[in-house]
């Protein structure tokens, strides 16, 4: 199928998606009749109607909607040099996907290993860190949602909002300044004696991996905070009037309470963690195996922006995967872990 | 002379529940009006509807002889006080009075003055500066009632308006309310479910039930002649009994209740053999030497009178307010007695088609 | 030692670890910008010197960076707190069939990696500028300026939607009885009651902006904001220099949200204080009001 076609489809969906609903919603307030109550221009006045609509729908059809349909087309289209785009060659096709399985043609191997090895480390790493970084904020949430005085919380709330708003780069910066092979971590080892030789944290991934796990920790300790503040106290207090055993309070009370926060903090993690560019930039050794950068070299190295957004979307696939799967096991809607 | 407000078989629909259903009643111009009836009888809405924030589904709202179909509250001649009083909390006391009037494009200095005249009515001289949420109940309250003012309404609406305050401060609104009403000379239409608050302020009332106006008139009327059992035993105490007319002897009625025959005035013209309700107010039963047979099983003073719990015959209870000089002659618990009656003070009523009552 | 000293114990010394955790990196990073030698590193501190921030100031690029970046967060705020507010709004009124979808498009690019929007913004508008010929629309600083307000508009659209829910719509309904029109009702009664998360709307989308480095590396095209000049500087090698803007950003950032904490701090005890005062005069009220029989 030509890829003007396409061109059509993307820019037609929007159209027909906001249509076609608004053809339901006037149909049913036809049908309710004076009950439905005053219309969209009637409630906001026509300056404030023409103000939502206009922001509302530059803003998901414009910067959502038809950037990400868009990368979706470029993801199927074949690389072509710029003058050919839109010509006869320009059809759909499935090649980026399957130079991301299989690699290239003229290579003899059958899978494309480098690829699918950074893409499964990528997930797999990201997954554990997101666990990790759970497990590092629950007590530290916890002990600030429901034990500590308003004086301390005020005071923890104000030392962890500080590090949230320092950069990531910055962030990764300072971890190459500890795991440097004159690096600060290095310099004490070998001030103790421990090794002769500077340890080379950063072909071994330590960097990397520790810079992760830091990075984005406080968005899990925020997400965590918020959900066990809304806890009433009384009822741990009841629990162990009862003589609950704690393990026993934090598991089926604390944490079912928790669970939205929890999964919002496990996908805003995940999400940021296997989405980070600026750590393995900065952290990664020249084999460390991590998908972001590739997909980066996709478009600046290989300025072969097809493939790059075929790997973006597989990314993105991904994400959305974990997103499902976070609402499946924890039974939840997306409404709920959203905030 | 044209009513204030008119309500032309006014029936609100939402969806397949009718929370007004045909309301039909004229009010005058300067009447205090209230509307009283239980916790989700239509009363709001009947209210939103007159204020316009509701379209009728059937049926006319007209304002001092106007149709108000497809005026929108905002040009209305109409002023709501919400039941949450909805004072705007970014505002001052004199921004949130004077705001009627700035969106009307009255000059600021008639804004200003008029903001003096009205602090002055409600009591709160020299308060102008202050915010919102630095008030108590009381005088929010009153700041609701000036910003409405301020606007010169022709009608002026109450939702439930003192339902936020403690007691003490109730009473003492209600009193400043009528006050208000009788000078400023406008409209008020008041909306309540304390019928204490319904009956102390106003010239007439409308009992609501379930969406359906039961019954119109001034406060002594209601109470003394209510026309439907749902009256009878909302507004005041009652003891209530039920059974069939045994018969009618001219304007009362004899009727076979469990606790034997007893007589009523027969004010909906009943015949032998129809289901009725009899309704004893407390204050009409005496002790004396025959009448219904009851033991006392209980007894609490309560400052103007003594009030009795019995238990009659088949051992329901009844209540029985002794006052005056009765009052130094209380019978002790376990006592037997008797309670006699003035037949044409009670009341035979037809059981509420709904049943209930 | 009873059990409950014990645990208070262990708790704290993992409070106290925790936080050398979450600020060890960033104080020795601190602490080289500070120290005398060419390559960073603070033991041994050979000698305190300010001579790195010096060499800041000097450097073209990060001054042009740091410009550009200021200058984009102003144009983001400018964006995405109307868009935000918009989208607040709108969800509350929004078709109720529509509803779940509508959020689904709004909250998702909260939901999506940065990179991704940045790829899918320039893809997009290379695209639509190849079609229309508005050559100037893709341009480093404007496709920067619409990844960003993408996703920052969402986060702003989340704050705006925790303020909407404690709005009271009957403080609407008593402007409109009073005579306002829609749009005076708006301007009136809606957004001022919105101003404090508008305030904050401000504070986040700027600092959002700022600091934002994935969707900005792809988004800026060939030009330069002071994130990506940094990326660029550390991946290159590490310098005191580095350090020093290092320690300038996160002082810049730092003081921002902490000073904008504490100014909600001082609201809340503003609204405390007149809730004290109602108190006082609800007391004096009921003190003043003559008993009824
Ligand atoms: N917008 C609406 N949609 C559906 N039902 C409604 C709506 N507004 C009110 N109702 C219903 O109409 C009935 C009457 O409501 P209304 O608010 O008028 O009662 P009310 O007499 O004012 O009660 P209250 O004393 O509790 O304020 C209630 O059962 C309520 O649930
Ligand atoms: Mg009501």
């Amino acid at each position: 199928m030509h890829s003007s076609v396409g061109q059509v489809v993307i820019f037609a969906l929007p159209a027909v998606v906001v249509a076609a609903f608004a053809i339901l919603a006037i149909r049913d307030r036809r049908r309710a009749g004076p009950a439905a109550g005053p219309g969209f221009v009637a409630t906001n006045g026509w300056p404030v109607a023409i103000f939502l609509i206009v922001a509302v729908g530059l803003w998901t059809v414009f910067m959502i909607v038809l950037p990400m349909l868009s990368m979706i087309d470029l993801s199927f289209r074949p690389r072509l040099p710029p003058p050919q785009w839109g010509s006869a060659r320009d059809i759909y096709t499935l090649e980026n996907y399957r130079y991301f399985l299989f690699g290239s043609t003229t290579s003899t191997a059958s899978w494309n290993t480098t690829h699918l090895k950074a893409f499964g480390l990528t997930i797999w790493v990201s997954i554990l860190i997101t666990i990790l970084d759970f497990v590092v904020c629950y007590p530290i949430a916890f002990y600030m949602a429901q034990v500590a005085r308003p004086a301390r919380l005020r005071l923890f709330m104000l030392m962890l909002i500080a590090p949230y708003w320092v950069n990531e780069i910055l962030r990764a910066f300072a971890f190459r300044l500890l795991f440097a092979s004159q690096g600060v971590i290095n310099r004490a080892l070998m001030g103790a004696g421990i090794t002769d030789q500077p340890i080379d944290f950063i072909a071994a991934d330590v960097a990397l991996y520790s810079g992760l796990a830091y990075a984005y920790l406080l968005m899990m300790m925020f997400a965590l905070y918020n959900a066990i503040e809304t806890l009433d106290r009384n009822q741990i207090e009841a629990a162990r009037d009862l003589g609950a055993p704690w393990w026993h309070i934090h598991l089926f009370i604390v944490l079912p309470h928790a669970k939205p926060g929890i999964a919002s903090g496990a996908t805003l993690v995940f999400m940021l963690t296997a989405g980070a560019l600026a750590a393995p930039l900065v952290l990664g050794g020249p084999r460390t195996l991590w998908f972001t950068p590739i997909v980066y070299d996709r478009f600046y190295q290989a300025f072969n922006w097809q493939q790059g957004a075929a790997y973006a979307l597989i990314l993105l696939v991904a994400c959305v995967v974990f997103v499902l799967l976070v609402l499946k096991i924890f039974k939840l809607r997306l409404g709920e872990i959203a905030k | 002379m044209t009513a204030a407000v008119q309500l032309d078989r006014v029936t609100v629909r939402f969806g397949d529940f009718t929370a007004v259903d045909g309301a039909k009643l004229d009010i005058a111009p300067g009447e205090f009006f209230s509307f009283l009836g239980p916790s989700g009888c239509g009363k709001t809405t009947l209210l939103r509807t007159i204020s316009g924030f509701i379209e009728p589904s059937a049926g006319r709202v007209l304002i001092d002889g106007r149709d108000m179909r497809g005026i929108g509250p905002n040009v209305r001649p109409t002023a709501l006080i919400f039941q949450n009083l909805a004072l705007f909390p970014n505002m001052s006391v004199a921004d949130n009075i004077a705001y009627g009037m700035r969106v009307r494009g009255v000059p600021r200095r008639k804004r200003a003055e008029t903001v003096e005249r009205l602090l002055d009515l409600i009591a709160l001289p020299g308060q102008a500066r202050k915010r919102i949420d630095e008030l108590s109940g009381g005088q929010k309250q009153r700041v609701a009632i000036a910003r409405a003012l301020a606007v010169e309404p022709q009608v002026l609406l109450l939702d439930e308006p003192l339902s936020a305050l403690d007691l003490k401060l109730r009473q003492h609104m209600r009193n400043e309310l009528r006050a208000i009403q009788r000078r400023v000379g406008i409209t008020f239409v008041y909306i309540t479910h304390d019928q204490g608050e319904a009956l102390a302020m106003s010239d007439r009332i409308a009992v609501m039930n379930r969406g359906v106006i039961e019954q119109v008139s001034d406060g002594r009327t209601l109470y003394n002649s209510p026309e439907t059992a749902f009256v009878a035993s909302f507004v005041g105490e009652s003891n209530i009994l039920a059974g069939k007319v045994a018969s009618v002897d001219g304007a009362v009625a004899s009727v076979d209740t469990p606790i034997g025959p007893l007589r009523g005035r027969n004010v909906r013209g009943l015949r032998p053999g129809s289901q009725a309700l009899l309704f004893l107010r407390p204050e009409l039963l005496v002790p004396s030497a025959d009448g219904i047979a009851a033991r006392v099983t209980d007894a609490a003073f309560e400052g103007t009178g003594t009030l009795l719990t019995l238990a009659a015959a088949d051992g329901r209870p009844l209540t029985v307010l002794v006052s005056g000089a009765a009052a130094r002659d209380i019978p002790p618990k376990g006592a037997e007695i008797r309670l006699a009656y003035k037949a044409e003070e009670a009341l035979v009523l037809p059981p509420d088609a709904a049943g209930d009552a | 030692m009873t059990s409950r000293t014990i645990q208070k114990a262990m708790l704290g010394f993992y409070i106290a670890l925790f936080f050398a955790y979450l600020f060890g990196p960033l104080v020795v990073m601190g602490a080289t910008a500070f120290n005398t030698p060419a390559y960073p590193t603070f033991h041994p501190f050979e000698g305190f010197t300010l001579k790195w921030f010096a060499n800041l100031a000097n450097d073209r690029d990060i001054v042009y960076g740091l410009k550009n970046s200021v200058w984009i967060g102003i144009l983001v705020v400018a964006v995405s707190v109307p868009v935000g507010l918009a989208g607040a709004i709108l969800l509350t009124q929004v078709y109720s069939r529509a509803q779940s979808f509508y959020y689904l498009i709004v909250v998702s690019p909260v939901l999506t990696p940065g990179v991704i929007i940045g790829i899918s913004t320039v893809v997009f508008w290379r695209h639509l500028t190849d079609i229309t010929g508005l050559k100037f629309i893709y341009d480093g600083t404007v496709l920067t300026v619409l990844a960003q307000s993408s996703f920052i508009s969402a986060y702003t659209m989340l704050i705006f939607l925790a303020r909407l829910a404690r709005f009271d719509r009957t403080l609407e309904e008593a402007a409109l009885d009073l005579g306002a029109s829609r749009t005076q009702v708006f301007f009136h009664v809606l957004i001022p009651f919105m101003m404090p998360a508008i305030g904050s709307a401000i504070v986040i989308a700027f600092l959002s902006s700022f600091e934002n480095y994935n969707t900005t590396t792809f988004a800026i095209l060939a030009d330069k904001t002071l994130t990506t000049v940094l990326a660029g500087r550390i991946r290159v090698g590490t310098t005191p220099a580095l350090s020093a803007l290092a320690v300038a950003i996160v002082a810049v950032t730092v003081v921002g949200a902490v000073l904008f904490e504490l100014f909600k701090r001082r609201e809340q005890d503003i609204a405390a204080r007149r809730a004290a005062a109602a108190a006082r005069s609800e007391a004096a009220e009921t003190a003043a009001v003559p008993a009824h029989a």
